[in-house]
């Protein structure tokens, strides 16, 4: 194909996926009473208290998400490579179904478990967590699962362990600094997904990011736009700078 | 999924009214078209991504963007159709101004068709996401022997490259029809729940959906979309499994 | 093994490379090469990573562009013409088969291009296959077979077509030992066979002297020497052939009106040794005499068997230590410690300027 061909895709690409988030930006910084611009939305990002709590709640549950699928994930997905190759497919199979199971069906299967769960630990939306971990797994295992393919997972392991390491201390300290590139991957678009949920979290009544964005929208709705917008740019730029720091170290 | 079990027989006879089917209908349709779409579109945007070189920015750069565009939906990505295309939108006033078309002419974007635009802004960067893998399996040594051997550009894609890819494709294509239907279905219940922040897009493409005043309802739909993408997720295993023998 | 009726020869064709220079950005990966092959000849181009073998073969094939220079083919200059319109055979060094094809598809796939007719294409793939040896394995898949099987399904591809000139990138770089030696017998075999003209590139000395009428030792971009395999080895034209191809021992010698005097012999200088003074002697290991001598200023340091030959390792009187090549019989005699005494054959020697 041509390189002009390639140039006018490019910018019909670019042009589609960026207009509405210019559209964003526009309508988010646009003064409505007055007409002109005014960054008074993206102020109450700090300003609105409980847009503030929700923007603390959400990133709290973005990084215990993180925090609890990388303890999950990690020795699951190692263990299955070096022991049980066979069940491989079957793992990731149940990694990525968490993306087509509609959010509805998560919700309502897991009410019986929730209410022992809030028994247990309280009312606090920090609750999610275990959903979450369960939403963000196709995201993760993908970045994971990459990283790993790219190392010799079964020389390195048993380098460990003829060396007298045992379990834990091989998987901290010698296969995690390998894969660190697949990890901070699947940290970053885990973080991306769980800012980014909506459905589950308003299901379950709990008040995160994207709920307070949604309910400020009826009444307020460049607020409300400037927080979207602001949580897709939060993502974008951390997935970015991860891409950028980990330059030319993916398989060829 | 016991508590569907409870609910089972009537709710389950609710689904084959005559509205529900249409629902049904209209769901799959959407899900379909938007796969199709996202689908080629996502492709041809994954092959302008892999020729660039592997450490080229804005190869970097489009790839975190689609990671983060992936999952944007729901009400935000509403709005933002709205800011752009609706009836005030950025670019509709603009075009209005240059060119005196009326973009948002008979508003549209509240039908199907509107639905369908919003749902490829996410579709098409999830499929960059499945698909890119595939087409970086693809050897340069296969293009090299293939050429050498005398085959054209198009006889290489007609050849290998398309035969390769296929069952990678057509798996990443019933990826992104179950995650539309699944957020249509999300969508219907959010209808049914009687939540008061309905997108105005997905309402009026709920034309007449008496039904969805009972509670109840959800459920059994619930169990509808668990079938369905089931088996669509048999399926999409199936064809990966194929493609992992040869692009790995 | 003779084919019998359906593989005809092919009338090998001539093929130059005038001047060629490729340029990347700051490094030049060939600098001036100029090759001229004549038609039927297997011309192997030898050399480390680097040194411009490979550019050169993807250039003659099309898959690179040359910043300058030509390349012709029976007197035709092809410089301008694209890969796929080349008529030429490439054998890569691993991985190039369709993986989505059987081995017959595969062979099929450069006459299924051409328009063969169904029948005819899939009698001529199954002779191309015969030919290799691997008639039994038609239908399998790349994935089925072993990695000197799938060469083997590479070449009959390539030989399919009889193309006018063959090529061959590394082909046996990525398999075993064994199955390389008896793979390089096979190539050289089906070559001779079908008289294409071939250029083979690899960075394994033993390969290239083994198979090849010519072998063209390159560095740096620059083609250094390009004879026939005794010649390359008995009469390296520069320091840096003398080196790469076979074993040296680095022994110093003083250089007297062409003759080169060093333990305690004088031998002639090769030309392009210096020309006077001292200078550091190549010595190739099957070029040192050692004599079990009690008055030896010299001593045995290890044995190595090898199986026909082995080396013994002699340490000198001023403590450098050299390897002699002797036959196991002869070899065996000697145990470590005992003192001998190191001569040189008669034979010619490379002087290089003092190496420290």
């Amino acid at each position: 194909m041509t390189r002009a061909v390639r140039a006018c895709l490019w910018v019909l690409f670019g042009a589609f996926f960026l207009f509405p988030l210019y559209a964003m930006a526009d309508f988010s910084t646009r003064n409505l009473i007055k007409g002109g611009r005014t960054l008074t939305a993206w102020a109450n990002l700090f300003a609105d208290d409980a847009l503030y709590q929700a923007i603390i709640t959400s990133l709290s549950l973005a990084v215990l998400t993180v925090v609890a699928m990388l303890i999950v994930l990690v020795p699951t997905m190692i263990w299955v490579r070096l022991r049980t190759p066979w069940a491989k497919g079957a793992v990731e199979f149940l990694c990525l179904l968490p993306l087509t199971i509609p959010a509805l069906v998560i919700v309502v299967g897991l009410k019986n478990v929730y209410l022992w769960v809030t028994y247990l630990l309280g009312e606090s939306a920090l609750t999610l967590t275990f959903v979450y971990v369960v939403v963000v797994l196709p995201f993760a295992y993908r970045a994971i699962d990459a990283a790993l393919s790219a190392i010799d997972l079964r020389t390195l392991a048993e380098a460990a362990r003829s060396l007298g390491a045992g379990w834990t201390t091989t998987i901290l300290r010698v296969v995690v600094p390998n894969i660190w590139s697949g990890i901070l991957s699947a940290a970053f678009i885990s973080v991306a997904v769980v800012l980014g949920e909506y459905t589950i979290a308003s299901l379950s009544g709990f008040e995160t990011l994207q709920v307070q964005i949604v309910a400020i929208g009826k009444s307020d709705g460049p607020t409300s736009v400037a927080a979207s917008l602001a949580t897709l740019l939060f993502g974008f730029v951390l997935l970015l700078a991860l891409s950028l720091v980990t330059r030319g170290r993916r398989r060829v | 999924m016991t508590e569907d079990g409870r609910f089972s027989l009537g709710r389950v006879q609710a689904l084959f009214t005559e509205t529900a089917l249409t629902a049904l209908g209209k769901s799959v349709l959407l899900s379909g078209s938007t796969a199709l779409l996202g689908a080629v579109l996502g492709a041809l945007l994954a092959w302008l991504i892999v020729s660039r070189p592997p450490s080229s920015v804005i190869r970097r750069t489009v790839i975190s963007l689609c990671s983060v565009l992936a999952q944007f939906g729901g009400v935000a990505l509403a709005f933002a159709f709205l800011a752009t295309i609706g009836l005030n939108g950025v670019l509709t006033l603009w075009v209005q101004e240059f060119l005196g078309w009326n973009l948002a002419g008979s508003g549209w974007l509240y039908g199907l068709p509107g639905l369908i635009l919003v749902y490829t802004y996410f579709q098409i960067p999830l499929m960059v996401i499945v698909f890119l893998p595939a087409l970086e399996g693809l050897r340069s040594q296969w293009r090299e022997a293939a050429v050498s051997l005398g085959a054209s550009t198009w006889q290489y894609w007609r050849e290998v490259a398309v035969p390769l890819l296929t069952p990678a494709f057509l798996a990443s294509l019933l990826l992104l029809f179950a995650n539309a239907f699944a957020a249509y279905a999300t969508a219907a219940a959010l209808v049914s729940q009687g939540s008061p922040i309905v997108p105005l897009l997905i309402r009026s493409a709920l034309t007449s959906e008496v039904v969805l005043g009972q509670s109840g309802f959800a459920y059994a739909l619930a169990l509808e979309m668990i079938v369905v993408v089931a088996l669509v997720m048999a399926a999409y295993n199936l064809l990966m499994r194929r493609t992992s023998r040869w692009l790995r | 093994m003779t084919t019998g009726v359906g593989v005809a020869s092919t009338t090998g064709v001539s093929v130059e490379l005038n001047d060629l220079t490729r340029v990347y950005g700051s490094v030049r990966a060939l600098d001036g090469l100029t090759l001229h092959m004549e038609p039927g000849e297997f011309i192997a181009l030898l050399g480390p990573s680097g040194c411009g073998k490979t550019t050169a073969l993807r250039i003659l094939a099309g898959l690179d562009e040359a910043t300058s220079g030509t390349v012709s083919v029976a007197g035709r200059d092809i410089t301008g013409v694209p890969a796929n319109k080349r008529d030429m055979g490439m054998v890569f060094q691993s991985y190039s088969l369709f993986p989505h094809l059987t081995a017959l598809q595969n062979v099929e796939f450069g006459l299924k291009l051409r328009g063969r007719a169904t029948k005819d294409r899939a009698t001529r793939a199954g002779d191309m296959l015969d030919l290799v040896g691997l008639s039994e394995h038609v239908d399998k898949y790349a994935a089925e077979m072993s990695g000197g099987q799938q060469q083997r399904v590479a070449l009959a591809r390539a030989l399919a077509i009889q193309p006018s000139v063959l090529l061959l990138d590394e082909p046996l770089s990525a398999l075993d030992a064994k199955v390389r030696t008896q793979l390089r017998d096979e190539i050289r075999r089906v070559q001779l066979e079908v008289g294409t003209t071939t250029l083979f590139v690899t960075h394994d000395q033993e390969e290239a002297l083994a198979v090849a009428d010519r072998v063209g030792v390159m560095s740096r971009g620059r083609l250094e020497q390009l004879d026939p395999p005794a010649k390359v080895y008995a009469d390296p034209a520069t320091p840096f052939v003398a080196e790469f191809v076979g074993l040296n021992n680095k022994v110093p010698a003083e250089v007297v009106s062409g003759q080169a005097r060093l333990l305690g012999t004088s031998v002639p200088t090769l030309a392009g040794s210096i020309s006077s003074g001292a200078g550091t002697a190549l010595l190739r290991p099957e070029s040192v005499t050692v004599t079990a001598d009690g008055a030896g200023t010299s001593t045995v340091r290890s044995v190595a068997f090898l199986g026909p030959i082995s080396r013994v390792y002699v340490a000198l009187p001023d403590g450098a230590v050299i390897d002699a090549q002797l036959p196991s019989a002869q070899a065996r005699t000697f145990e470590p410690g005992s003192p001998v005494t190191v001569g040189v054959e008669p034979t010619t020697l490379l002087v290089v300027p003092q190496t420290s």
